[in-house]
Parts: structure tokens; sequence; C-alpha cells
């Protein structure tokens, strides 16, 4: 242990995860920044049923409903959902493909910490002159016409964390492009890896104009431009272009992960190979391509006229289609297997009614004509709460019970865990499914009060009652990881003893250097091949040597607080001398950090063998 | 082959850019953020003609009344020809004679700033003889964040490729700084494929159109 020991202490502790480059801690990090926003907005999911659960309820203002709706909406999908599934990303497509790292361990540091702190950013406008009040997605009349400060702070906000996230969207590419062990070729991929490729691919090609979306917005309210002010010759319809050309593919990045935990899961518990997985990886790639083809479909109302309705409509309808495919291979993949319903699986087996009536939904909205009665419904919200909900969240309380014991190497509690899964499962259907209802009948989205005997009251109490039984969910999963956590029942290298790929070969959790010899690869679910052959782990590539490692940094933290104290300059500086100084200021505070970063020489440093040797006996074989 | 290794030109490699994995990896990646870039200029390209000469009174100036094509035209040569040189520097790169690639790195670097001065002076010119400027109507927002953009841009690559040479002047090549000034003459080779873009789509078509 000489050449790595590590400090102990609370201070140490701390000053580590603010300097680690290491892709497993990086996930801790990320666990636990989107688990808190999650949280946030759970809250403000309840606040907002609070106030519907009765007519003219006066819980809170009609301007306050509005910031809630907002912040719940950006909470949800760019600091909870995706960091979230970063964090799944981080802690397991590494080990899934044999690599030692990422291929960007620096990069992957600043990717996290602008997307701390653009959410932090986003987060302090609720201290600060209120929060954003125009949707999540901001449409430019409203967001150009909101008082006060809360449309900065969203756009802002955004577009720190979106950096953050199109730097961590390169990083994995990379890493399955280039440091795939020997003999893991693509086909050879597991699932959860596809999904990661294809959603960093999304997001490397649909974060750019959100960006320029993003600038424009930021111009426009601070800087005097006039992109969306039609009576300057703008065009405030450009604004639903950008915002969706990134948007719809934003979905998608968010499900094909969720996709590719749950094809993870199915093999697992069914304890068979997944069923089509050449299919699967097809269907996988063509969603991603397809997924660029139908943000329009978000604007049928908007009168782009029937010809563009049409073909976006019909673009649409055929996503069904791998999305399908998909579904029959789970089918299939139980279908003879000897299924364990544990957690995991539950959820998983839940998931697939839930994700197809969300699914189904969404070919009736695809439907252009037929939208023009939807559109702007509750119908719309229970629709992205099916696909949204039933999809990528139960994937991600899924791959927190799964993926828990080789993050943290102690299982979370069974029991507790399904409680929490039916609480929540009951709760979700007892929220969304009647809001299809509600909005059939003409109750519209974003309203903050509706008026008695409309028959919306009924409708209404039984959304509010489901969602305090997922908040009680929430609660319980919480208790869980506090129990087993002060439990802290160490387990081995394969926890769920069905383990299929590269991970369940690694101790839980991993050493630091994850492989002492890089894992020769011989086909798919390459970890239960040699278990069939009575192996007792993978057959090492190479030879014992040194590892090469890259070295902690502080700088990724000062950069992104750079970017931090310059919004501020920005957000500021029509109101206050101080503005253009302090942007200025935040800005060189990047750049600074930028080029000590590049005039320094980082070559990082070696584990010697003899101390690979002599941690031989702690259980790192692999 | 490893990063700190000492080389003289026999021993070389032939692709020092991609010879270790941080180097494949910096490559691979450089390649991928420049598609990502191109979606983001893809975007600005598009607002831009969205918002052509939208303006809110018949007073304010057009694209066919802004556009001057001999100012433009010594802009696209300077750039066109900073291209050049930069393969030169590379060339040498490849061959292990950092000297040269000094040289003509330092050549791309004058004819990028001579570049950027030609920009200010225009935009000057369009700010004072037209009142055309990034307020004054959605043309002018669209126009000076496209080329704005890209001025940025070129400032960017400008301090990145003047960093490395100072940093590395002493130093010399290695495998360790080899893929770095490869990479930053990918980025320059960006920043002049997008000027032709907008040499085409703002001023030629600006001109006729």
């Amino acid at each position: 242990m000489s050449t790595y020991a590590q400090k102990k202490g609370f201070g140490a502790t701390i000053w580590d995860y603010l300097t680690t480059v290491d892709h497993k801690k990086i996930a801790i990090l990320y666990l636990i920044a989107g688990g808190i926003f999650f949280i946030l907005g759970g809250l403000e999911a309840v606040f907002i049923r609070i106030q519907l659960a009765v007519p003219d309820n006066n819980f809170v203002t009609a301007g306050q409903y509005n910031e809630i709706l907002t912040m719940h909406g950006t909470t949800m999908i760019f600091l909870a959902a995706m960091p979230l599934l970063f964090a799944f990303m981080n802690a397991i497509m590494p080990l899934q493909i044999g690599a030692r790292d990422v291929a960007f361990p620096f990069l992957n540091s600043l990717g996290f910490w602008l997307f701390f702190f653009g959410g932090l950013f986003l987060n302090l406008s609720w201290f600060l002159d209120g929060a954003p009040d125009a949707g999540w997605t901001s449409y430019a009349s409203l967001s150009l016409d909101s008082a006060g400060h809360g449309i900065d702070f969203y756009a802002l906000g955004l577009q720190i964390s979106g950096a953050g996230t199109l730097i961590g969207g390169i990083n994995f590419l990379v890493t399955i492009i280039n440091m795939r062990a020997p003999g893991m070729t693509y086909m050879r991929m597991p699932l959860f890896t596809w999904s990661t490729f294809v959603a960093s691919a999304l997001i490397l090609f649909a974060f750019p104009p959100l960006t320029i979306g993003l600038f424009f917005l930021i111009f426009d309210r601070m800087f005097g431009s006039n992109f969306f002010d039609p009576t300057m010759g703008g065009n405030t319809i450009l604004w639903e272009h950008l915002f969706w050309i990134f948007g719809h593919p934003e979905v998608y990045i968010l499900i094909l992960p969720a996709f590719g935990i749950f094809s993870e899961i199915f093999a697992t518990f069914s304890r068979k190979r997944l069923f089509g997985y050449s299919s699967m990886v097809f269907a996988t790639v063509l969603i991603g391509f397809l997924g660029f083809m139908v943000w329009a479909h978000h604007m049928f109302t908007t009168g782009m006229g029937p010809v563009a309705n049409a073909i976006f409509a019909v673009a649409t309808m055929a996503i069904a289609v791998p999305t399908g495919i998909k579904i029959f291979n789970w089918l299939f993949t139980m279908w003879g297997g000897s299924i364990k319903f544990t957690t995991p699986m539950l959820w998983a087996v839940a998931f697939i009614p839930s994700f197809v009536a969300g699914g189904v939904t969404g070919i009736m909205l695809a439907t252009a004509a037929a939208d023009y009665q939807y559109h702007d419904s509750y119908f719309v919200v229970a629709h992205f709460h099916y696909v949204i909900v039933g999809g990528v969240v139960f994937a991600l309380l899924a791959g927190t019970h799964f993926y828990w014991p080789k993050m943290f190497g102690t299982m979370l509690n069974e029991f507790l865990g399904k409680i929490t899964f039916w609480l929540f499962l009951i709760g979700f259907h007892l929220t969304f499914f009647i809001q299809h209802f509600l909005g059939l009948m003409g109750m519209p989205r974003r309203i903050f009060t509706f008026l008695k005997g409309q028959g919306l009251e009924t409708g209404n109490m039984i959304s509010t009652v489901g969602a305090i039984f997922m908040s009680i969910a929430v609660i319980v999963l919480l208790i869980n990881i506090v129990i087993t956590s002060v439990k802290n029942e160490k387990v081995g290298n394969d926890p769920w003893e069905d383990g299929r790929t590269l991970e369940w070969a690694l101790p839980s959790p991993p050493p630091f250097y994850n492989f002492k010899q890089l894992p020769l690869v011989r086909g798919l679910d390459a970890y239960w091949i040699e278990k069939m052959e009575g192996k007792q782990g993978m057959t090492p590539a190479e030879p014992l040597g040194d590892i090469h490692m890259p070295n902690n940094s502080i700088i990724p933290v000062i950069m992104s607080i750079g970017l931090f104290i310059a919004a501020f300059g920005a957000m500021y500086h029509n109101e206050h001398s101080w503005g253009i100084p302090v942007l200025i200021g935040g800005m060189l505070i990047t750049l600074l950090s930028m080029f000590f970063r590049s005039v320094k020489d980082d070559h990082g440093f070696h584990i010697h063998k003899e101390d690979l040797l002599e941690d031989e006996d702690k259980g790192g074989k692999a | 082959m490893h990063a700190e290794e000492k080389f003289t030109h026999e021993t070389w490699p032939a692709s020092p850019e991609r010879a270790t994995l941080e180097a494949k990896n910096k490559f691979l990646g450089f390649w991928l953020f420049l598609g990502g870039e191109t979606v983001l200029f893809a975007s600005l390209f598009a607002t831009y003609l969205a918002l052509k000469d939208k303006v809110p009174n018949a007073e304010q100036a057009l694209a066919k009344d802004l556009f001057e094509l001999p100012l433009v035209f010594i802009m696209t040569m300077l750039l066109l020809t900073s291209s050049l040189t930069s393969v030169y520097a590379m060339y040498h790169m490849k061959n292990f004679h950092f000297k040269k690639m000094q040289l003509w790195l330092g050549i791309t670097v004058l004819l990028g700033l001579a570049f950027l001065g030609f920009e200010i002076y225009e935009f000057n010119h369009y700010v004072h003889e037209f009142h055309h400027t990034f307020s004054s109507s959605a043309f002018g927002s669209a126009f000076y964040t496209l080329v704005g953009f890209h001025g940025a841009h070129v400032a960017l690559g400008l301090l990145w490729i003047t960093t490395l040479m100072v940093r590395n002047a002493r130093r010399g090549l290695s495998l360790y700084n080899a893929p770095k000034f490869y990479v930053a003459s990918l980025y320059w080779h960006f920043i002049d494929v997008v000027w032709v873009f907008i040499f085409t789509v703002v001023y030629l078509m600006g001109m006729v159109g």
C-alpha cells in the first residue's frame, strides 16, 4: 500500500471527493447530488398535488405554483434523472467493458462539478428574486415577459450544467470506443454499455442546440439582443424548435440507459441470456437515430401546416417499432427462464405494462389531428409521467437496488426494498392513471386551481393520494439506505449470485484500479461463461505489471466555481455596476484554471507490481 | 511507448498523435467534440437564415447594403492560408522538426491575428456607418452571434496555440505534447471550414439574394 496509502479522517475524505478523478467515486457524487435533487423535485411534486387536491385551494399562490411546476420539471429532468443515470454509467460501464478508468478522468470530474454548480445556481433562485416560472420548456413568449431573475437563473444554470453533461457524453463515447478489454468486441458489450454509448452520442448531438437556445435567451434577457422579439424582427417559434431539437432526443437520453438497466436485470434474474441480443442493439441504435427526426411532434398546434405535421406524426409512430422489439425481447427473455423475484426484478416486471401504457398514449398523441384535442391537457401530463416515471424512475430505483452492492459493498434490505416497490407502484398508478381521464374531461395542464362542480374533484383527490404513497415509498428507501449503511454487512463479488457481466467478477466495491490484470473476454456475458465452465474468475489477458493512474485534482471544482461566479455577474450587470467585473472575474478564474492545467506537466503515477501483489489477499483477484 | 520517453529523429513514431492510449483518447475525443461543435454552428446558421434581413423598420440596413466583397475576400484568404501553414507545422511535427514546426505555427498565429483584426474593423464599420448593432434588430443579433461565435473561436484558438508554443519552447517534442499540437491544428482547420460556410451563407448569399 506504500505508494497509494489513503489519508483518513473527515476532512481528508471531503478533500478526497472534491479532488477525485476515480469514476467510482464520481459515481457516488452523482448519486448523492442527483438523489438530493430528486428529493427536492419530489417535494415540489407533492406541493403541486397538495395545491390541486381540492378545488379553489390556496395552499400556494398562482405565481408560486408556476415557479413550483417549472422547478419540478427542470429539476427532475436535468438535475435528478440525468445525473442519477450518469451515476450508474460511471459506476458500472467502465467495469462492464473491462477498463481501469474512463478515457478522461479529469474531464469526468469537471463534468460532475459543472453539473453540480449549475444545479446549485438554479436552485439559489428560490432565495434570490424567485424561481423561474415559464415551465421547464421556457417558451420564449412566456420567458421574455417573466419579471425578476427567475428565467435568468434557468438559462445560466442550465448552460453551466449542460456543459458538464456534454463533457460526460464525449467521455463515455471515447471510453467505450477505445478502452474495451481484449476480446470485448462491440457485439459482446452488455446492453447497459450499449445504451450508454447511444445515449452519449445523443448527448453529443442534442446538447449543442440547447446551448445555442440558452445563449439566445441569455442574450435576449440580459444583453439586449432580439432573437425572440417579433417587434424587432425576431421569431418566438425559433426557441421552440431549438428547444425541442434538444428536448426530444433528451427523453431518449433518459430512457435508453433505463432500457439498458432493465435488460441487465431481466437477463440476470431470468438466469438466461438476453433474448434477441443483436436485435436489442439494433433497436437501441434505431431509437437513437429516429429520436432526432421527431422533435416537431411537440409543436403540432403551433401551425406548421398539415404536411409537416403528417411527416412528424408518421416518424413518431415509427419509433414504436424498435420499442416494440425491445418489449417482446424482454418478455421472451423471461419466457422459460428460472425467474427470481428480487426487488430489481419486481421493478423490471412492473416496468413493462407501465411503460407500454405510456407508449400507447404516445401513439395517440402522435396522431396530429387528435393531438389538437389532447394538447396541453392533463392527458399529456399522464402520458409523459407514464414513460418517464414508469420507465426512467423505475429503472433508477431498480438500478439503485441492483447496483448498490457493487457501488458500496453491502446489500440493501430486500424486505424494505419490496415495500418501497409496492408502495411506489400503487402510488404511481393512482397518481397518473386518473390524469388521462382528467385531461380528456378538459383539465388543462399547468393550471394552479380548478372550480367546483366540473367533475374534476374526485380525480384530483385520487391523484394526490397516489403522490403520498410514492412519497412514503421514497422515505422507506431512505430508511433502507440508512439501516444498510449502519449495518454495513460486506458482500462478495457476485452478491446476486447470478451476475453475468464483468462487473460481478470484481470485488464489491472494486479496488480503485478496477482490474489488476485486464480480463480476457470470450463472449457475451463474459463472467457467466467462466462461471459455467467452473472457473473462479476471469482469465487474465496480460501479465501482472505496473498500472498507470491519473493524479487527483482540485482544478475541476475551481473551474466550475469560476463559471458559477460569472453567472451572477451576467445576471446582475444591468442593475449593479459590479456585474461586468464579476462576469469577467469569474471567466478569468475558469480560463486561468484551464491555462494552469495546460501548462503544468501531469503524467499521473504508477502502482507498482509489488504493491499489487501485496493487495492479493484482500480479494483483488480478477 | 511512454509519454515521457525521449526521442530522436529516427525513433520518432509515424503517427505520434496516436502513439499512446492517452493520445488515442485525445484524438478521438476531439473529433467527437468537433462533431458537437458542428451541430452548434448548424444551429447558429439555421437561426441566421431564419432571421436574415428581419428588421423592425425600413431605415435599417439589410445584408445587401452591408457587405463588401474585397474585405471579406482578404479575410477568407488569410484564414485559408493559415490553415495551410498549420498543415506545414504538422508535417514538421511528424518529422520531429520542432523548430520548423514552431515557425509555421507562429506564421499561423500571425495570420489568425490579422484575420481577427480585420473582423474587428468590419464590425466597427457596420456599427458606425450603418448603425447595424447587436441590439438594432433580430438580423443584427443573428449576424453578430454567428460571426462573433466564429471570431471567439479564432481568438481562443490563437490563445491555445500560443500557449502550446510558449509552454513547449524549451521542452521540445514528446509523445505527451505531440497530440496536443495535433488536436490544436485540427481545431484550427475546423474554424477554417466554418468560415468557408460563413463566407458562402452570410456574405456571398447576402450580396446575391
